[in-house]
């Protein structure tokens, strides 16, 4: 056995340990991953080798890097379980959770790992994504008539068990091209946050309205132009444009290009949004 | 991850990513290419007094000679297909490039500078309009359908594979329109509490059947697409006699 075989041997049982794979499974050969190093200030790629391992995903070759060969690799992670969407970064140029992303999708490709490129970068794989904390502060809060705990029928609170997966990634974000080309930060709020707005605004003990901040305010909901890509790389398969963002364009659209729906609220009144019943006699949101 | 996604994602990787854009290019061009021929230069469009195309549907007489009568329709099927959610994402990513497709490369190439863009605020404004392009598309499916029935009666009751042509297109149109996001709306997805509202049992039922349409809205909007495409073209070719309509029953 040659010195080097020897060596990558060692690897290969370190890198185990790693992943807690069986003694029994070694590893086969090696793969090369090109990782974005630097800062705020710019940076570029290198390559690093390791041992593969069957089974290991994204974060674990990361982590074997850092572990072995780049000790101040910098990469953001906690659970390791696709549930704390701490892990977000980009693989050959699509936002992906390092920790839910194989090595082996990638066999016969180039493996070139970036952190979120809509967000400023702090160091390595690491981006500063403290803008979507802003933005969460910027809208509009639950708040109801009643008092918590509230009853609650399942048929009226089935439609926000998937808004409600959500596990703040950020990676639709990422992918958004209003966010990512056109760096509409400050006048939109992105697909997590339409997301949230539309949990809020279909919840049945909810009394707010949210339609003015979503078209006039920070929402910016017009710039989305529905194309879908936050759909396509969500981790928890939440259907962003279709479920979250359609329903509230369409809600929108009822209150502000909508002639007949005006006209209707002229002639009877302005009917609450959440239970059409006419809002300001009583109060009464029960009513039909 | 189901297999079926992972291997449907290996066989689009294949192809360079403008490869999506092209085909819609190509296929929404040469239909929208093929309506306006058929506006502006076939004013009949019936075989044998019981097949109407279904480009011509409401039968409207045309004041024109050289008018066709779809003119007085057409606009409301390709209105609804134009402002359809559907149709939109597919026409930003592929004739806009706003963006042509989700990776990075491709987002680059994206043509309009950041103060360029402006979404659905400006011009694509109009797409709000949609709802009222749904209304009058349900009125045309329901003439579809009486047009459908009345292709099952060529003389007397028959079966004929214009008849069945017809059928599966009066199908794949209504999966198409009663999926439509804003017949979800409407049907009861505005709603927030169901328990509140009068009818609301009703409300929650129909919005869930729109949603099982709207689950596969693409597919709808693509195979209904082309049936009204295919339904029209064999009407044509019945007309020139290159075909005739075969009749099994
Ligand atoms: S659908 Fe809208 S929010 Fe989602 S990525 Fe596209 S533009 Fe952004
Ligand atoms: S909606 Fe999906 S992609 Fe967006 S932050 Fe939440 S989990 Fe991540
Ligand atoms: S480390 Fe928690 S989602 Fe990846
Ligand atoms: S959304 Fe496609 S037809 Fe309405």
């Amino acid at each position: 056995m040659s010195e080097q075989d020897a060596q990558q041997k060692d690897m290969a049982s370190k890198a185990h340990a790693d992943v807690h794979q069986d003694e029994s499974d070694a590893a086969q050969g090696t793969t090369r991953l090109k990782i974005f190093r630097g800062d705020a200030e710019g940076g570029s790629e290198v390559e690093y080798e390791i041992p593969n391992i069957e089974g290991m995903v994204v974060l674990d070759a990361v982590l074997y890097i850092q572990a072995h060969q780049a000790g101040d690799l910098a990469v953001r992670w906690n659970c390791k379980a696709a549930h704390c969407g701490s892990c977000s970064a980009e693989i050959n140029g699509k936002p992906k959770l390092l920790c839910k992303t194989r090595v082996e999708e990638y066999e016969g490709q180039e493996i070139r790992v970036h952190p979120m490129r809509a967000f400023p970068v702090i160091k390595d794989l690491v981006s500063d994504v403290k803008w979507n904390y802003e933005v969460a502060r910027s809208t509009i809060p639950f708040q109801s008539d009643e008092q918590a705990p509230f009853i609650m029928y399942e048929e009226d609170v089935e439609r926000l068990y998937e808004p409600k997966k959500c596990i703040e990634c950020f990676m639709c974000q990422d992918v958004c091209h209003v966010l990512r080309t056109h760096h509409k930060h400050p006048e939109f709020a992105g697909p997590r946050f339409f997301v949230r707005n539309q949990w809020l605004e279909m919840h049945p003990k909810d009394t707010q309205s949210r339609l003015e901040y979503l078209k006039e305010g920070q929402g910016g909901i017009g710039y989305c132009n529905i194309t879908k890509c936050c759909t396509e790389v969500c981790p928890v398969n939440i259907k962003i444009t279709d479920n979250s963002i359609i329903p509230l364009k369409e809600r929108v659209a009822d209150e502000y290009y909508d002639p007949a729906k005006w006209l209707m609220r002229k002639i009877r009144g302005r009917r609450s949004p959440k239970t059409g019943a006419v809002v300001g006699r009583n109060g009464n949101r029960n009513g039909g | 991850m189901s297999g079926g996604t992972l291997s449907w994602s290996s066989f689009t990787a294949r192809f360079p990513w403008w490869a999506g854009s092209v085909t819609t290019v190509a296929i929404l061009g040469a239909f929208t290419i093929y309506s306006i021929f058929i506006v502006f230069f076939q004013p009949v469009g019936e075989y044998g007094g019981y097949l109407l195309s279904p480009m011509y549907s409401p039968p409207v007489p045309s004041p024109i000679d050289w008018l066709s009568p779809a003119i007085f329709v057409l606009w409301i099927p390709l209105g609804f297909r134009l402002t359809c959610y559907y149709y939109r994402k597919a026409y930003y990513r592929a004739f806009l490039w706003d963006p042509p497709n989700c990776s990075s490369k491709a987002q680059q190439r994206e043509p309009r500078s950041p103060e360029n863009y402006s979404g659905e605020r400006n011009l694509w404004v109009f797409n709000n309009v949609h709802r009222y392009f749904l209304y009058g598309s349900i009125i045309v499916v329901a003439f579809l359908l009486y047009e459908t029935i009345r292709a099952f009666f060529p003389d007397g009751f028959g079966i004929t594979i214009g008849s069945l042509l017809f059928l599966l297109n009066v199908v794949l149109l209504s999966g198409y329109t009663f999926g439509c996001h804003s017949m979800r709306h409407l049907a009861g997805g505005r709603v927030d509490c169901y328990s509140c509202v009068r009818g609301g049992n009703l409300r929650r039922k129909s919005f869930q059947w729109v949603s099982v349409l709207n689950g596969r809205h693409m597919f709808w909007a693509w195979v209904s697409l082309f049936s009204v495409w295919g339904a029209d073209v064999y009407v044509r070719l019945l007309m020139a006699g290159v075909i005739t309509d075969l009749r099994l029953v």
